[in-house]
Protein backbone atom coordinates (compact mmCIF):
# COMPACT_ATOMS: atom_id res chain seq x y z
CA UNK A 1 0.00 0.00 0.00
CA UNK A 2 1.47 3.36 -1.04
CA UNK A 3 2.58 5.56 1.85
CA UNK A 4 2.05 2.89 4.47
CA UNK A 5 4.63 2.03 7.09
CA UNK A 6 6.18 -1.34 6.19
CA UNK A 7 7.17 -1.94 9.81
CA UNK A 8 3.66 -1.35 11.13
CA UNK A 9 2.28 -4.54 12.63
CA UNK A 10 -1.46 -5.11 12.60
CA UNK A 11 -3.12 -4.68 15.99
CA UNK A 12 -5.78 -6.62 17.85
CA UNK A 13 -8.02 -4.45 20.00
CA UNK A 14 -10.99 -4.71 22.31
CA UNK A 15 -13.66 -2.05 21.81
CA UNK A 16 -16.30 -1.11 24.36
CA UNK A 17 -18.94 0.74 22.39
CA UNK A 18 -22.17 2.45 23.44
CA UNK A 19 -25.08 0.77 21.65
CA UNK A 20 -28.53 2.31 21.72
CA UNK A 21 -31.35 1.37 19.34
CA UNK A 22 -33.08 4.74 19.23
CA UNK A 23 -33.83 7.89 21.23
CA UNK A 24 -36.30 6.16 23.51
CA UNK A 25 -34.52 2.93 24.32
CA UNK A 26 -31.93 2.49 27.06
CA UNK A 27 -28.43 1.82 25.81
CA UNK A 28 -25.45 -0.07 27.17
CA UNK A 29 -21.77 -0.63 26.55
CA UNK A 30 -21.09 -3.66 24.32
CA UNK A 31 -17.67 -5.27 23.92
CA UNK A 32 -16.32 -6.15 20.45
CA UNK A 33 -12.95 -7.65 19.56
CA UNK A 34 -11.33 -6.30 16.36
CA UNK A 35 -8.39 -8.01 14.71
CA UNK A 36 -5.72 -7.05 12.19
CA UNK A 37 -6.09 -3.28 12.44
CA UNK A 38 -3.36 -1.40 10.56
CA UNK A 39 -1.73 1.47 12.50
CA UNK A 40 -2.14 3.54 9.32
CA UNK A 41 -5.92 3.40 9.54
CA UNK A 42 -7.89 6.32 10.88
CA UNK A 43 -10.11 5.67 13.87
CA UNK A 44 -13.19 5.77 11.64
CA UNK A 45 -11.65 3.28 9.19
CA UNK A 46 -11.10 0.96 12.15
CA UNK A 47 -14.83 1.28 12.93
CA UNK A 48 -15.59 0.61 9.24
CA UNK A 49 -13.68 -2.68 9.56
CA UNK A 50 -15.69 -3.63 12.64
CA UNK A 51 -18.95 -2.67 10.91
CA UNK A 52 -18.15 -4.86 7.90
CA UNK A 53 -17.54 -7.76 10.28
CA UNK A 54 -20.85 -7.04 12.02
CA UNK A 55 -22.69 -6.87 8.69
CA UNK A 56 -21.17 -10.16 7.54
CA UNK A 57 -22.34 -11.71 10.79
CA UNK A 58 -25.86 -10.38 10.21
CA UNK A 59 -25.62 -7.85 13.04
CA UNK A 60 -26.65 -4.21 13.11
CA UNK A 61 -23.58 -2.03 12.32
CA UNK A 62 -22.57 0.70 14.78
CA UNK A 63 -24.00 4.08 13.80
CA UNK A 64 -21.53 6.97 13.99
CA UNK A 65 -21.38 10.41 12.38
CA UNK A 66 -18.81 11.19 9.69
CA UNK A 67 -18.65 13.10 6.44
CA UNK A 68 -15.53 14.68 4.95
CA UNK A 69 -12.99 12.57 6.87
CA UNK A 70 -10.54 15.41 6.33
CA UNK A 71 -10.98 17.15 9.66
CA UNK A 72 -12.88 20.14 8.34
CA UNK A 73 -16.59 19.37 8.39
CA UNK A 74 -17.19 18.85 12.11
CA UNK A 75 -19.44 15.83 11.59
CA UNK A 76 -17.38 13.20 13.40
CA UNK A 77 -17.59 13.04 17.15
CA UNK A 78 -16.95 10.14 19.60
CA UNK A 79 -15.77 10.27 23.21
CA UNK A 80 -12.75 7.96 23.01
CA UNK A 81 -11.04 6.67 26.17
CA UNK A 82 -12.52 9.50 28.20
CA UNK A 83 -11.69 12.36 25.80
CA UNK A 84 -13.61 13.99 22.93
CA UNK A 85 -12.01 13.02 19.59
CA UNK A 86 -9.59 10.78 21.52
CA UNK A 87 -6.25 11.33 23.22
CA UNK A 88 -4.51 13.57 20.65
CA UNK A 89 -4.73 17.37 20.92
CA UNK A 90 -6.07 19.43 18.03
CA UNK A 91 -7.46 16.42 16.17
CA UNK A 92 -10.85 15.34 14.95
CA UNK A 93 -11.72 11.66 15.23
CA UNK A 94 -11.36 11.17 11.47
CA UNK A 95 -7.79 12.49 11.69
CA UNK A 96 -6.94 10.31 14.69
CA UNK A 97 -4.82 7.39 13.56
CA UNK A 98 -4.58 3.95 15.06
CA UNK A 99 -0.82 4.35 15.48
CA UNK A 100 -1.65 6.27 18.68
CA UNK A 101 -2.96 3.02 20.17
CA UNK A 102 -1.15 -0.20 21.05
CA UNK A 103 -1.79 -3.82 20.24
CA UNK A 104 -4.01 -5.33 22.94
CA UNK A 105 -5.55 -1.99 24.04
CA UNK A 106 -9.11 -1.73 25.25
CA UNK A 107 -10.78 1.39 23.83
CA UNK A 108 -14.06 2.83 25.12
CA UNK A 109 -16.19 4.72 22.61
CA UNK A 110 -19.16 6.79 23.80
CA UNK A 111 -21.41 9.43 22.24
CA UNK A 112 -21.27 13.12 23.30
CA UNK A 113 -23.20 13.35 26.56
CA UNK A 114 -25.47 16.36 26.97
CA UNK A 115 -29.18 16.89 27.55
CA UNK A 116 -29.09 19.26 24.56
CA UNK A 117 -27.51 16.54 22.36
CA UNK A 118 -29.90 13.58 22.64
CA UNK A 119 -28.59 10.26 21.31
CA UNK A 120 -30.27 9.31 18.02
CA UNK A 121 -28.71 5.87 17.74
CA UNK A 122 -25.50 4.31 19.09
CA UNK A 123 -22.84 7.03 18.77
CA UNK A 124 -24.89 9.51 16.74
CA UNK A 125 -26.21 12.52 18.66
CA UNK A 126 -28.60 15.23 17.52
CA UNK A 127 -26.61 18.47 17.37
CA UNK A 128 -29.43 20.57 15.90
CA UNK A 129 -29.35 22.68 19.10
CA UNK A 130 -26.24 24.31 17.56
CA UNK A 131 -28.20 25.07 14.38
CA UNK A 132 -30.97 26.76 16.38
CA UNK A 133 -28.41 28.88 18.25
CA UNK A 134 -26.92 29.92 14.90
CA UNK A 135 -30.35 30.75 13.53
CA UNK A 136 -30.99 32.96 16.57
CA UNK A 137 -28.32 35.42 15.42
CA UNK A 138 -25.15 33.81 14.10
CA UNK A 139 -25.27 35.65 10.80
CA UNK A 140 -24.78 39.07 9.20
CA UNK A 141 -27.80 40.45 7.38
CA UNK A 142 -26.95 41.60 3.87
CA UNK A 143 -29.07 44.26 2.22
CA UNK A 144 -29.66 44.40 -1.50
CA UNK A 145 -27.86 47.02 -3.56
CA UNK A 146 -24.50 47.51 -5.17
CA UNK A 147 -21.44 45.66 -3.93
CA UNK A 148 -19.26 48.02 -1.87
CA UNK A 149 -15.55 48.19 -2.61
CA UNK A 150 -13.73 45.58 -0.52
CA UNK A 151 -11.11 48.09 0.58
CA UNK A 152 -13.67 50.68 1.68
CA UNK A 153 -13.84 49.15 5.17
CA UNK A 154 -10.41 48.98 6.78
CA UNK A 155 -9.92 46.09 9.24
CA UNK A 156 -6.73 45.79 11.27
CA UNK A 157 -4.64 42.70 10.65
CA UNK A 158 -4.77 41.53 14.30
CA UNK A 159 -8.57 41.90 14.38
CA UNK A 160 -8.92 40.09 11.07
CA UNK A 161 -6.71 37.27 12.38
CA UNK A 162 -8.65 36.94 15.63
CA UNK A 163 -11.98 36.93 13.83
CA UNK A 164 -10.69 34.33 11.40
CA UNK A 165 -9.38 32.13 14.23
CA UNK A 166 -12.83 32.24 15.87
CA UNK A 167 -14.44 31.49 12.50
CA UNK A 168 -12.50 28.24 12.17
CA UNK A 169 -14.97 26.61 14.62
CA UNK A 170 -16.39 23.56 12.84
CA UNK A 171 -19.31 23.15 15.26
CA UNK A 172 -18.43 19.55 16.18
CA UNK A 173 -19.54 19.90 19.81
CA UNK A 174 -16.33 18.59 21.42
CA UNK A 175 -16.45 21.64 23.74
CA UNK A 176 -19.85 20.56 25.05
CA UNK A 177 -18.70 16.94 25.35
CA UNK A 178 -15.57 17.93 27.28
CA UNK A 179 -17.22 20.42 29.63
CA UNK A 180 -18.25 19.07 33.03
CA UNK A 181 -21.36 21.29 32.69
CA UNK A 182 -22.07 20.34 29.06
CA UNK A 183 -21.77 24.06 28.36
CA UNK A 184 -21.81 25.40 24.80
CA UNK A 185 -19.98 28.60 25.71
CA UNK A 186 -16.95 28.01 23.50
CA UNK A 187 -19.08 27.30 20.41
CA UNK A 188 -21.46 30.21 21.00
CA UNK A 189 -18.63 32.59 21.87
CA UNK A 190 -16.71 31.71 18.70
CA UNK A 191 -19.80 32.54 16.65
CA UNK A 192 -20.54 35.72 18.60
CA UNK A 193 -17.03 37.11 18.75
CA UNK A 194 -15.98 36.52 15.14
CA UNK A 195 -18.76 38.86 14.00
CA UNK A 196 -18.60 41.27 16.91
CA UNK A 197 -14.99 42.04 15.97
CA UNK A 198 -15.73 42.94 12.36
CA UNK A 199 -17.44 46.13 11.19
CA UNK A 200 -20.01 44.22 9.11
CA UNK A 201 -21.06 42.25 12.18
CA UNK A 202 -21.03 45.14 14.65
CA UNK A 203 -24.31 46.47 13.24
CA UNK A 204 -26.28 43.59 14.77
CA UNK A 205 -23.85 42.80 17.60
CA UNK A 206 -26.18 43.53 20.52
CA UNK A 207 -29.20 41.67 19.19
CA UNK A 208 -26.99 38.80 18.10
CA UNK A 209 -25.39 38.13 21.48
CA UNK A 210 -28.66 38.61 23.38
CA UNK A 211 -30.55 36.17 21.15
CA UNK A 212 -27.81 33.57 20.83
CA UNK A 213 -27.22 33.41 24.59
CA UNK A 214 -30.97 33.21 25.21
CA UNK A 215 -31.24 30.30 22.74
CA UNK A 216 -28.21 28.60 24.30
CA UNK A 217 -30.00 28.70 27.67
CA UNK A 218 -33.28 27.46 26.16
CA UNK A 219 -31.48 24.45 24.67
CA UNK A 220 -30.41 23.36 28.15
CA UNK A 221 -26.63 23.72 27.96
CA UNK A 222 -24.84 24.33 31.25
CA UNK A 223 -23.04 27.46 32.45
CA UNK A 224 -19.31 28.14 32.19
CA UNK A 225 -17.03 27.20 35.09
CA UNK A 226 -13.94 28.43 33.23
CA UNK A 227 -12.25 25.04 33.57
CA UNK A 228 -10.77 25.44 30.09
CA UNK A 229 -11.55 21.81 29.15
CA UNK A 230 -13.37 23.00 26.01
CA UNK A 231 -10.42 24.88 24.56
CA UNK A 232 -8.04 22.07 25.52
CA UNK A 233 -10.14 19.56 23.57
CA UNK A 234 -11.16 21.78 20.64
CA UNK A 235 -9.87 20.18 17.43
CA UNK A 236 -9.29 23.59 15.81
CA UNK A 237 -7.96 25.40 18.89
CA UNK A 238 -10.69 27.97 19.53
CA UNK A 239 -9.37 30.24 22.29
CA UNK A 240 -10.96 30.82 25.71
CA UNK A 241 -10.60 34.53 25.00
CA UNK A 242 -13.71 34.24 22.86
CA UNK A 243 -15.74 33.40 25.97
CA UNK A 244 -14.48 36.55 27.67
CA UNK A 245 -15.36 38.54 24.56
CA UNK A 246 -18.87 37.07 24.59
CA UNK A 247 -19.23 37.84 28.32
CA UNK A 248 -18.44 41.50 27.83
CA UNK A 249 -20.49 41.68 24.61
CA UNK A 250 -23.45 40.23 26.50
CA UNK A 251 -23.17 42.43 29.57
CA UNK A 252 -22.75 45.60 27.57
CA UNK A 253 -25.56 44.61 25.19
CA UNK A 254 -27.90 43.94 28.11
CA UNK A 255 -26.98 47.27 29.69
CA UNK A 256 -27.34 49.38 26.55
CA UNK A 257 -29.61 47.65 23.99
CA UNK A 258 -33.12 48.91 23.46
CA UNK A 259 -34.75 45.52 24.07
CA UNK A 260 -36.72 45.99 27.26
CA UNK A 261 -38.77 42.79 27.06
CA UNK B 1 -39.79 38.77 33.14
CA UNK B 2 -38.33 42.12 32.19
CA UNK B 3 -34.86 42.59 30.73
CA UNK B 4 -33.29 43.02 34.14
CA UNK B 5 -34.47 39.75 35.68
CA UNK B 6 -33.89 37.98 32.35
CA UNK B 7 -30.28 39.16 32.33
CA UNK B 8 -29.52 38.03 35.85
CA UNK B 9 -31.27 34.70 35.52
CA UNK B 10 -29.35 33.81 32.34
CA UNK B 11 -26.28 31.58 32.66
CA UNK B 12 -24.03 34.53 31.82
CA UNK B 13 -25.85 36.88 34.19
CA UNK B 14 -25.57 34.44 37.07
CA UNK B 15 -21.86 34.03 36.42
CA UNK B 16 -21.61 37.84 36.47
CA UNK B 17 -23.19 37.80 39.96
CA UNK B 18 -20.84 34.98 41.01
CA UNK B 19 -17.77 36.93 39.94
CA UNK B 20 -18.82 40.31 41.39
CA UNK B 21 -19.77 38.78 44.74
CA UNK B 22 -16.68 36.55 44.69
CA UNK B 23 -14.32 39.49 44.20
CA UNK B 24 -16.20 41.46 46.86
CA UNK B 25 -15.77 38.56 49.28
CA UNK B 26 -12.03 38.58 48.42
CA UNK B 27 -11.88 42.21 49.56
CA UNK B 28 -13.59 41.16 52.80
CA UNK B 29 -10.89 38.52 53.33
CA UNK B 30 -8.20 41.20 53.14
CA UNK B 31 -9.92 43.41 55.74
CA UNK B 32 -10.62 40.43 57.99
CA UNK B 33 -7.04 39.16 57.83
CA UNK B 34 -5.49 42.58 58.42
CA UNK B 35 -7.64 42.98 61.55
CA UNK B 36 -6.86 39.48 62.76
CA UNK B 37 -3.13 40.10 62.55
CA UNK B 38 -3.57 42.07 65.83
CA UNK B 39 -3.80 38.60 67.42
CA UNK B 40 -0.06 38.22 66.91
CA UNK B 41 0.71 41.23 69.13
CA UNK B 42 2.11 40.11 72.45
CA UNK B 43 -0.26 42.36 74.44
CA UNK B 44 -2.63 39.88 76.06
CA UNK B 45 -5.25 40.60 73.42
CA UNK B 46 -5.62 44.35 74.00
CA UNK B 47 -5.23 45.40 70.34
CA UNK B 48 -7.50 42.58 69.15
CA UNK B 49 -10.21 43.45 71.69
CA UNK B 50 -10.12 47.14 70.72
CA UNK B 51 -10.30 46.13 67.05
CA UNK B 52 -13.26 43.78 67.59
CA UNK B 53 -15.01 46.45 69.69
CA UNK B 54 -14.60 48.87 66.77
CA UNK B 55 -15.89 46.30 64.27
CA UNK B 56 -18.96 45.62 66.42
CA UNK B 57 -19.88 49.28 66.97
CA UNK B 58 -18.76 51.39 64.03
CA UNK B 59 -21.87 52.38 61.99
CA UNK B 60 -20.10 52.03 58.62
CA UNK B 61 -18.87 48.55 59.51
CA UNK B 62 -22.34 47.59 60.76
CA UNK B 63 -23.87 48.78 57.49
CA UNK B 64 -21.27 46.90 55.43
CA UNK B 65 -22.17 43.82 57.45
CA UNK B 66 -25.50 43.71 55.59
CA UNK B 67 -23.75 44.10 52.24
CA UNK B 68 -21.41 41.29 53.24
CA UNK B 69 -24.29 38.99 54.16
CA UNK B 70 -25.96 39.85 50.85
CA UNK B 71 -22.67 39.05 49.05
CA UNK B 72 -22.52 35.63 50.67
CA UNK B 73 -26.20 34.89 50.03
CA UNK B 74 -26.09 35.83 46.33
CA UNK B 75 -22.84 33.89 45.84
CA UNK B 76 -24.27 30.78 47.50
CA UNK B 77 -27.72 31.07 45.90
CA UNK B 78 -26.39 31.45 42.36
CA UNK B 79 -23.88 28.65 42.98
CA UNK B 80 -26.75 26.31 43.88
CA UNK B 81 -28.90 27.39 40.91
CA UNK B 82 -25.98 27.03 38.47
CA UNK B 83 -24.86 23.69 39.90
CA UNK B 84 -28.39 22.28 39.53
CA UNK B 85 -28.56 23.56 35.96
CA UNK B 86 -25.11 22.16 35.15
CA UNK B 87 -26.02 18.73 36.54
CA UNK B 88 -29.23 18.73 34.50
CA UNK B 89 -27.25 19.60 31.37
CA UNK B 90 -25.65 16.13 31.49
CA UNK B 91 -28.23 13.65 32.81
CA UNK B 92 -26.28 10.61 31.51
CA UNK B 93 -22.58 10.65 32.35
CA UNK B 94 -19.63 8.97 30.67
CA UNK B 95 -18.58 5.42 31.51
CA UNK B 96 -14.95 6.41 31.01
CA UNK B 97 -13.88 10.03 31.43
CA UNK B 98 -10.50 11.69 31.95
CA UNK B 99 -11.15 15.33 32.82
CA UNK B 100 -7.77 15.48 34.63
CA UNK B 101 -6.17 15.55 31.17
CA UNK B 102 -7.86 18.79 30.16
CA UNK B 103 -8.60 20.83 33.30
CA UNK B 104 -7.48 21.42 36.89
CA UNK B 105 -9.07 19.65 39.83
CA UNK B 106 -9.98 22.87 41.63
CA UNK B 107 -11.73 24.31 38.58
CA UNK B 108 -13.97 21.24 38.44
CA UNK B 109 -14.70 21.15 42.17
CA UNK B 110 -15.60 24.71 43.09
CA UNK B 111 -18.93 23.52 44.53
CA UNK B 112 -17.28 20.96 46.80
CA UNK B 113 -14.65 23.49 47.93
CA UNK B 114 -17.36 26.10 48.48
CA UNK B 115 -19.39 23.67 50.60
CA UNK B 116 -16.37 23.00 52.85
CA UNK B 117 -15.93 26.76 53.20
CA UNK B 118 -19.63 27.20 54.03
CA UNK B 119 -19.50 24.55 56.77
CA UNK B 120 -16.42 26.26 58.16
CA UNK B 121 -18.15 29.65 57.96
CA UNK B 122 -21.10 28.44 60.05
CA UNK B 123 -18.79 26.93 62.69
CA UNK B 124 -16.68 30.08 62.64
CA UNK B 125 -19.70 32.34 63.18
CA UNK B 126 -20.81 30.09 66.03
CA UNK B 127 -17.33 30.25 67.59
CA UNK B 128 -16.83 34.01 67.53
CA UNK B 129 -19.54 36.11 65.90
CA UNK B 130 -22.47 34.76 67.94
CA UNK B 131 -20.85 35.19 71.38
CA UNK B 132 -19.44 38.60 70.39
CA UNK B 133 -22.70 39.95 69.01
CA UNK B 134 -25.23 38.27 71.25
CA UNK B 135 -23.33 38.94 74.44
CA UNK B 136 -21.85 35.99 76.23
CA UNK B 137 -18.44 37.60 76.56
CA UNK B 138 -16.80 38.76 79.75
CA UNK B 139 -15.68 42.35 80.10
CA UNK B 140 -12.09 43.40 80.34
CA UNK B 141 -11.26 44.99 83.73
CA UNK B 142 -10.84 48.79 83.54
CA UNK B 143 -11.82 48.92 79.86
CA UNK B 144 -15.08 49.55 77.97
CA UNK B 145 -14.71 46.59 75.59
CA UNK B 146 -15.33 42.86 75.90
CA UNK B 147 -12.79 40.06 75.90
CA UNK B 148 -13.12 38.27 72.54
CA UNK B 149 -9.42 37.41 72.76
CA UNK B 150 -10.05 34.88 75.55
CA UNK B 151 -12.62 33.20 73.25
CA UNK B 152 -9.94 32.88 70.56
CA UNK B 153 -7.45 31.36 73.00
CA UNK B 154 -10.06 28.90 74.25
CA UNK B 155 -11.30 27.83 70.80
CA UNK B 156 -7.81 27.21 69.43
CA UNK B 157 -6.85 24.92 72.29
CA UNK B 158 -9.33 22.48 70.72
CA UNK B 159 -7.47 20.33 68.15
CA UNK B 160 -10.71 19.60 66.27
CA UNK B 161 -11.33 23.30 65.66
CA UNK B 162 -7.69 23.85 64.68
CA UNK B 163 -7.86 20.98 62.18
CA UNK B 164 -11.17 22.24 60.76
CA UNK B 165 -9.83 25.78 60.39
CA UNK B 166 -6.66 24.64 58.62
CA UNK B 167 -8.53 22.26 56.29
CA UNK B 168 -11.02 25.03 55.48
CA UNK B 169 -8.17 27.40 54.60
CA UNK B 170 -6.66 24.81 52.23
CA UNK B 171 -10.09 24.52 50.59
CA UNK B 172 -10.36 28.32 50.44
CA UNK B 173 -6.93 28.57 48.82
CA UNK B 174 -7.91 26.14 46.04
CA UNK B 175 -11.30 27.87 45.68
CA UNK B 176 -9.57 31.22 45.20
CA UNK B 177 -6.78 29.93 42.95
CA UNK B 178 -9.44 29.09 40.39
CA UNK B 179 -12.04 31.64 41.42
CA UNK B 180 -9.99 34.84 41.42
CA UNK B 181 -8.82 34.71 37.81
CA UNK B 182 -12.03 33.00 36.70
CA UNK B 183 -14.02 36.02 37.96
CA UNK B 184 -12.20 38.30 35.54
CA UNK B 185 -12.93 35.90 32.68
CA UNK B 186 -16.64 35.84 33.59
CA UNK B 187 -16.69 39.64 33.62
CA UNK B 188 -15.09 39.64 30.18
CA UNK B 189 -12.01 41.39 31.55
CA UNK B 190 -9.24 39.74 29.61
CA UNK B 191 -6.35 41.45 27.92
CA UNK B 192 -2.98 40.35 26.67
CA UNK B 193 -1.28 42.86 28.99
CA UNK B 194 -3.26 42.32 32.17
CA UNK B 195 -4.51 38.72 32.19
CA UNK B 196 -1.09 37.12 32.88
CA UNK B 197 -0.67 39.52 35.82
CA UNK B 198 -4.19 38.81 37.12
CA UNK B 199 -3.48 35.08 37.01
CA UNK B 200 -0.18 35.36 38.90
CA UNK B 201 -1.57 37.89 41.36
CA UNK B 202 -4.63 35.69 41.99
CA UNK B 203 -2.42 32.71 42.75
CA UNK B 204 -0.21 34.66 45.16
CA UNK B 205 -3.24 36.33 46.75
CA UNK B 206 -4.96 32.98 47.35
CA UNK B 207 -1.93 31.34 48.89
CA UNK B 208 -0.86 34.28 51.06
CA UNK B 209 -4.33 35.11 52.41
CA UNK B 210 -5.00 31.49 53.33
CA UNK B 211 -1.55 31.02 54.89
CA UNK B 212 -2.20 34.13 56.97
CA UNK B 213 -5.54 32.83 58.24
CA UNK B 214 -4.27 29.28 58.84
CA UNK B 215 -1.33 30.64 60.84
CA UNK B 216 -3.69 31.99 63.53
CA UNK B 217 -5.16 28.71 64.89
CA UNK B 218 -1.76 27.00 64.53
CA UNK B 219 -0.03 29.81 66.44
CA UNK B 220 -2.53 29.66 69.29
CA UNK B 221 -2.51 25.85 69.44
CA UNK B 222 1.26 25.48 69.53
CA UNK B 223 2.63 28.69 71.00
CA UNK B 224 0.08 30.39 73.26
Amino acid sequence: MAGSNPNAKPMDLTLKVWRQKNRESAGSMVTYPVKGISPDMSFLEMLDVLNEDLLRGGQDPIAFDHDCREGICGMCSLYINGRPHGPERGTTTCQLHMRHFNDGDTITIEPWRAAAFPVHKDLVVDRSAFDRIQQAGGYVSVNTGGVPDANAIPIGKSIADKAFDAATCIGCGACVAACKNASAMLFVSAKVSQMAMLPQGKVEAKTRVENMVAQMDVEGFGACSNTGACAAECPVGISLENIAIMNREYLSAKATSEHVA
Amino acid sequence: MNWFTKTFSSTLGRKFIMSITGLFLCSFLVVHLVGNLTLFRQDGGEAFNIYSHFMANNPIIRTMEFVLVAGFLFHIYDAIVLTRRNKAARPVGYANSHPEQNSTWSSRNMGLLGTIILVFLLVHLWNFFVPARFGELEGVPNADYLNLYSEVVLAFKNPIYVALYVIAMVALAYHLIHGFQSAFQSLGLTHKKYTPFIQKFGYAFSVLICLGFAAIPLYFFFFV
